[in-house]
């Protein structure tokens, strides 16, 4: 594997000098995606700074209707809170028990796969994600392919999700990978019906025509009839823009019926 | 640098290279070569072990972040000559063949059972060892000696 050196960071200052003074670092904090990328020298860092021991950063913490997610909590730790079932859920159909045993949401965020589950719930719930000098609206934070709204060394604390009425994650899993070929998040919220895409395009996106039609009949049925658009979607060996069009819908219907259970 | 891990109960002090993975430390190292690397790209789970009580594949963690850590590979589960239940089940179900995943599934197993609070079906079975691939046995009988060994554990 490549040589870099390996820098343990105790605080979030720490780990933002340490970066800022590299000419070339990387935050590493499960690794699950870090490490892999390094193996195959898609990543060739200098140095490497290790956020996972920052203290108080992987707190989870629940209050005034607010589920408060620190960068570091892995996928396993969110899917055992109860407060967001659908986003429990969601943490809990994350790759395989070894990936989610170390894999962060911090992490997930910052990488922004496309085929990634978390965006759509940052999407899908109007999360806000905060970082080590603001707030950005999970609207605002997923730019394009892998590519998000955080600055060079920028580093991700917490995710503040305000608890809906009711939600549900439907995902169309790639069967080896367990990545999202579509995942839809369909959330009811106190500023109205909000759907979130996965896997579908660049970056994970909300759809406003499925937003109208279920603020006014939140029923499955609502959805036919309401064209996706395919022509900006990923097309590759695992699914077609046509086909991921088609999952759009039908992973809504299935959140819906699920959601109204 | 330095780090400090406990291993199979041992605290041990090891040299490595910035950028050497926990694999590396316990095959490399430690010689403890039950631990085996199946790929290159975090999928196959042949080299899981425990990193404070929870399975991990130890190809995707920088040794560095298991500085002080507690590890328990396969060399670790057997009472002296006494096997583990799960390794007892496995060789009573024939759920190995040519045995190159069975320390990654075996310690997949354990972490699986002894992390749920209820007794497990096949299905979940199946779906908690997702992160393990075999090529030879076609799952089958490794299902079964889960179900088998969770009686005993
Ligand atoms: C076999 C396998 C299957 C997977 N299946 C799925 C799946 O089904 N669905 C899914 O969504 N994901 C899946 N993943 C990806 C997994 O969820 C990763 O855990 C996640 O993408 C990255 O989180 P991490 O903590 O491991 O980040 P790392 O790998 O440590 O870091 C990833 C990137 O984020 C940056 N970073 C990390 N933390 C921060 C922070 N706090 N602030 C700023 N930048 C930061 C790093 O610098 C790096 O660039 C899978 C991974 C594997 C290996
Ligand atoms: S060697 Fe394949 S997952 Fe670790
Ligand atoms: S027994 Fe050969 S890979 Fe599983």
């Amino acid at each position: 594997m490549h040589r870099f050196n390996f820098r343990q960071a105790s605080s979030i200052a720490e780990a933002h000098s340490t970066h800022a003074a590299s000419d070339d670092a990387v935050y590493i904090a499960g690794g699950m995606t870090l490490i892999p990328s390094l193996k195959l020298r898609l990543a060739s860092p200098n140095d490497v700074v290790d956020l996972s021991r920052i203290d108080g950063l992987s707190t989870i913490s629940s209050a005034g209707g607010v589920l408060s997610v620190g960068a570091t909590a892995r996928h396993c730790d969110v899917a055992q809170t109860t407060d967001i079932p659908a986003l429990a859920s969601l943490a809990s159909r994350i790759g395989d028990a070894q990936v989610r045993n170390c894999g962060t949401i911090g992490g997930s965020l910052a990488n922004n796969d496309p085929a990634a589950d978390y965006p759509a719930a940052v999407v899908g719930l109007g999360a806000t994600v905060h970082t080590n000098s603001r707030a950005i609206a999970g609207d605002e934070f997923f730019v394009d392919l892998f590519e998000t709204a955080l600055e060079d060394g920028e580093i991700i604390t917490r995710v503040d999700f305000s608890i809906p009425s009711r939600a549900a994650y439907a995902k169309f899993a790639n069967p080896a990978s367990r990545f999202a070929i579509v995942g839809v998040m369909v959330a009811e919220t106190s500023s109205g019906v909000r759907v979130g895409v996965t896997g579908a395009g660049a970056c994970a996106f909300r759809m406003s025509s499925f937003e109208a039609a279920l603020s006014s009949n939140m029923s499955a049925s609502a959805l036919d009839g309401i064209a996706v658009d395919s022509s900006e979607f990923n097309d590759d060996l695992h699914a077609s823009a046509q086909y991921r069009a088609n999952l759009v819908t039908v992973m809504a219907k299935r959140a819906v019926a699920q959601l109204t259970a | 640098m330095k780090i400090n891990i406990t291993v199979n109960g041992a605290e041990q002090a090891v040299d490595v290279a910035d950028n050497a993975l926990l694999s590396d430390v316990l095959r490399d190292a430690l010689g403890l070569t039950g631990t085996h690397i199946g790929c290159d790209t975090s999928q196959c789970g042949a080299c899981t072990v425990h990193l404070d009580g929870r399975s991990v594949k130890s190809c995707t963690i920088l040794a560095g972040q298991a500085d002080g850590g507690e590890v328990t590979t396969i060399e670790g589960i057997a009472n002296g000559e006494e096997l583990h239940p799960m390794q007892v089940a496995f060789r009573a179900n024939h759920a190995l063949q040519c045995g190159f995943c069975t320390p990654g599934m075996i310690m997949s197993a354990i972490d699986l059972v002894a992390s749920s609070d209820e007794p497990l079906n096949a299905e979940q079975v199946r779906e908690g060892l997702e992160g393990n691939i075999c090529r030879c046995t076609g799952y089958h009988n490794i299902v079964k000696a889960v179900l088998d060994a969770q009686a005993n554990m």
